[in-house]
């Protein structure tokens, strides 16, 4: 019943002029870091290759490399189970753990990383609490490996979470029926149907981990983006650091063709007449003991630890005395700057998708691709790219709000567009060509067919966008209007001076601002319709 | 009802635009842009001292010194900034390569001594910090090494850290190779290696790392501990300047100004606020550093900038921190 896409069988699908249109725009704003890259590497060709072709590069891509692959398939290895069970499963109050399993995703990694360290590190909170001397060191691999997964496994599990939710139940149904047991179920009818999900979020994951600088550098590993940042604060290496920057973007390009190829194996909505009805939550019965205590582990140690060195600093904190009004300004300022490149983002990545599922063809795969460049290079590129064209082209732009959300929603375009992409391959393209048969014209049907199918998926890419944008530091740092502080440089601020303490208060109320949208999303994932 | 639920994200929407262009930036007049590498419980208290004694208002934005750096070199002549303030000599010597940065009057650079500013007189320091060794209470005095040199003893083996992204340390490590040459700094740097030197992120982290007995000696600036032991006076970790080789090498913070300005006489007037008596006490006041300026007393708990065995080195040759990442990268320090 799942069959094998023919795009022929539709004859030659050509996108409507508006929408190709809307997406070159959209792909060329993606580019415009890569595009920098070009420009800061031709300045000085030969140098540029210089930096590249060393022994080192190669050593740091492939230990940069090993890391996102061991970060993916633990951050899968997490996410599968969890996303099934807060979806399919009667899990006791299956909303709230949805939340607060997502939550991770907003503590910004440098912080997280610096929690980790204070509870675990040798010489950290738990070697207090259990008397020794010294803990064996986290630092390096271990430590990179563990806060990584810990901070991006809800990366897969959101865009999972809703890919389970807008599963045709008939099909597992029909395998039981046939006498295949739930175990095989899972594996041959569930677990391929939500594959693109899965790679989607991984890809992200790869990405992240490629691009992270904060964890790296403070769990002590010696990864590529390090050496971009090494290379930028050395004032010197514009060009070494582009020709490095354009390495992560190569391979960022073969990740995605691997990726690619996992989406496209098939197509993943009925053929068959019918309507999608929503799923019978799954009767955990003794089971949801070892289950809860599944997502309590989860939680325990991705938030609870963190969030709890945190209240535990914040109290400290608070005896000594709140700047009240900065705190509101400056979440207002997170909170605006975070919303508006969610719906900017949001906008231009039903663009991208609708073009790379509905219509690929060269062109679009293209704009797709490109599009993930914002989001495997480091933030500093993204900035210096922005500071770059809008101080040549667009001036009276410059340090503005509008460009920092621009910005934002470059740099996370792909979080929108992958949840989109996956929603979309599981809304039938006959619906659409029925209501076009019927005489509708393509905007119409966008409007009134394809948005409420893809609705979860649009808002579930919208909210990775926010709480992303709502940690941002490098770009926020150089492109925001000056004086714009938001909770992320707030944090920034107090951390470079070794108030860590400090940085408490702002981490907490980022936690706060993220979790009722989250909540929201929580609710779309488990109501199928 | 289907209105009403267009309408909602509609009117969001707007609301959003709104606010966007209310942020705009807006070109005042009588307003300095200030782009600092330090940061803003430091300086905003001597940016107020300016703004009241010369009337207008200074809009800064903050970010690391080396950030900023590349942003102003992007920026070019378009440069919305009028100064430049960094942690170290290294970004302000990054902006002055690129020739963006205007030339100080004399009046100015007289007020510093020589080894504290550009050769060519387009930044000049404003504060100093030296570098030395962090030691934790588990040290006694008699045993701590005369020369950084030495750490590289089997002795401290995995006892020792350093931040080696710091823009201090790589100075340190740029004034070794122009000093005791070539040879000496790799040596050194593969000798601090195969002796396990602890990598932290940066100075901070290496200090807490001394308090917290997880090393026991740390290369870092003095200011640090000092801060710290304002904070606390008996915070676990002391300061050793030492005294043979490189010693404890004096590096600077310092402030240009951007030949792009619009307002290079007010520009010029807030470099001159950074060096009166009043700013230079307050920056040796509150972050326990080095003023520069003749007759401005050193925080008393420092040992005297002029006692400090620091080399007399050009800071601006400091600027070959190409050369010296190299050596750090290919001996495995990076």
């Amino acid at each position: 019943m799942l069959g094998r896409r023919l795009p022929s069988a539709f004859g030659a699908r050509r996108p409507p002029l508006a929408l190709l249109g809307l997406g070159l725009v959209v792909g060329l704003a993606a580019a415009l870091p890569a595009l920098y890259l070009v420009f800061a590497v031709l300045d000085d060709a030969s140098a540029a290759l210089d930096a590249v072709l060393t022994e080192r590069t190669v050593g740091l891509i492939t230990r940069s490399l090993g890391l996102a692959v061991a970060v993916t398939a633990a951050a899968i290895a997490i996410a599968v189970p969890l996303a099934w069970l807060t979806v399919r499963s009667d899990l006791p109050g299956r909303r709230i753990w949805a939340t607060l399993l997502t939550l991770p995703l907003v503590i910004p990694s440098y912080i997280g990383a610096y929690l980790f360290v204070s509870a675990l590190g040798p010489r950290g909170a738990l070697a207090d609490l259990l008397g020794v001397d010294k803990l064996p060191s986290i630092y390096g691999f271990t430590g990179a490996f563990a806060v990584l997964t810990l901070f991006t496994y809800p990366l897969v599990l959101i865009p999972l979470r809703g890919a389970l939710a807008r599963m045709d139940p008939s099909l597992e149904e029909a395998a039981r029926v046939m006498g295949r047991g739930p175990r095989e179920v899972f594996r041959s009818v569930v677990l391929p149907q939500l594959a693109p999900a899965i790679g989607a979020g991984g890809v992200l994951v790869a990405l992240y981990v490629l691009s992270d600088f904060g964890a790296v550098s403070i769990m002590r590993f010696n990864s590529f983006t390090r050496d971009i940042y090494i290379a930028y604060e050395s004032g010197f290496g514009r060009t070494e650091a582009a020709a490095l920057g354009m390495v992560l973007v190569v391979v960022m390009l073969v990740l995605f063709a691997l990726y690619a190829r996992v989406r496209s194996a098939r197509a993943l909505h009925r053929v068959t007449p019918g309507t999608q009805r929503p799923a019978q939550p799954v009767r955990l019965g003794r089971w949801r003991w070892p289950a809860l205590a599944f997502c309590a582990t989860v939680a325990a140690i991705a938030l609870v630890l963190p969030v709890g060195v945190l209240l535990y600093w914040a109290t400290k904190q608070i005896s000594s005395g709140l700047e009240l009004g900065a705190l509101a300004t400056n979440s207002w300022h997170s909170l605006l700057a975070a919303a508006a490149a969610a719906i900017a983002a949001g906008l231009g990545a039903v663009v991208v998708a609708l073009l790379s599922v509905r219509y690929p063809s060269f062109v679009t795969r293209i704009v797709e691709r490109v599009g993930y460049a914002g989001y495997a290079l480091p933030g500093i590129v993204v900035a210096l790219a922005l500071v770059f064209f809008t101080t040549r082209v667009a001036l009276p732009l410059y340090q503005t709000l509008a460009v920092l959300v621009f910005a934002l929603a470059i740099h996370y375009l792909p979080l929108a567009v992958s949840p989109i992409s996956s929603s979309l391959l599981q809304v039938p393209p006959r619906l659409e060509e029925a209501a076009r048969g019927l005489g509708r014209g393509p905007l119409a049907v966008l409007r009134t067919i394809t948005t409420p199918l893809v609705a979860s998926g649009v808002l579930g890419g919208a909210a990775l966008v926010f709480l992303h944008a709502l940690k941002e530091l490098p770009a926020t740092l150089l492109l925001a209007p000056i004086g714009f502080d938001t909770l992320a440089t707030d944090v920034w601020q107090q951390t470079s001076f070794g108030f860590y303490e400090a940085s408490a208060i702002p981490a907490l109320l980022l936690l706060l601002i993220a979790a009722p949208p989250l909540y929201l999303l929580s609710s779309k994932g488990s109501v199928a319709s | 009802m289907l209105i009403r639920r267009r309408l909602v994200p509609l009117a969001a929407l707007a609301a959003l635009l709104g606010g966007l262009s209310a942020c705009g930036s807006s070109e005042d007049e009588d307003t300095l842009t200030l782009y600092s590498g330090r940061i803003a419980p430091i300086l905003s208290p001597a940016v107020k001292q300016y703004e009241d004694a010369s009337g207008f208002d200074v809009k800064t934005r903050y970010g690391d010194s080396p950030s900023l750096a590349a942003t102003i070199t992007e920026e070019g002549d378009n440069s919305p900034a009028d100064l430049f303030f960094a942690q170290d000599a290294g970004s302000l010597d990054a902006v002055e390569k690129k020739g963006l940065l205007l030339k100080l009057p004399a009046d100015i650079l007289a007020k510093v001594d020589k080894r504290f500013q550009s050769a060519a007189g387009m930044w000049i320091g404003t504060t100093g910090r030296s570098r030395v060794i962090a030691y934790g209470e588990q040290v006694k005095r008699s045993e701590l090494p005369d020369s950084p040199l030495k750490l590289t003893d089997e002795k401290w083996k995995g006892k020792v850290g350093w931040a080696p992204r710091n823009a201090s340390l790589q100075g340190y490590i740029t004034a070794l190779r122009l000093i005791e040459g070539e040879d000496v700094a790799r040596k050194w740097l593969e000798g601090m290696v195969a002796n396990d030197v602890q990598v932290y992120d940066s100075n901070i982290p290496v200090r807490d790392a001394v308090a917290k007995k997880e090393i026991d000696l740390g290369l870092i600036n003095h200011y640090y501990v000092a801060e710290a032991q304002a904070e606390d006076p008996n915070y676990p970790v002391k300061v050793h300047f030492p005294p043979k080789d490189l010693g404890s090498l004096v590096n600077t913070a310092g402030v240009g100004v951007l030949a792009s300005s619009s307002h290079k006489q007010q520009a010029l007037r807030f470099v001159r606020q950074m060096l009166s008596d009043e700013t230079q006490k307050y920056f040796a006041d509150s972050s326990k550093e080095y003023p520069l300026v003749a007759g401005v007393a050193a925080p008393k708990e420092l040992t005297p900038l002029a006692d400090i065995p620091s080399p007399n080195i050009d800071l601006a040759k400091l600027g070959d921190l190409q050369g010296t990442l190299k050596l750090m990268r290919e001996t495995g320090a990076l």
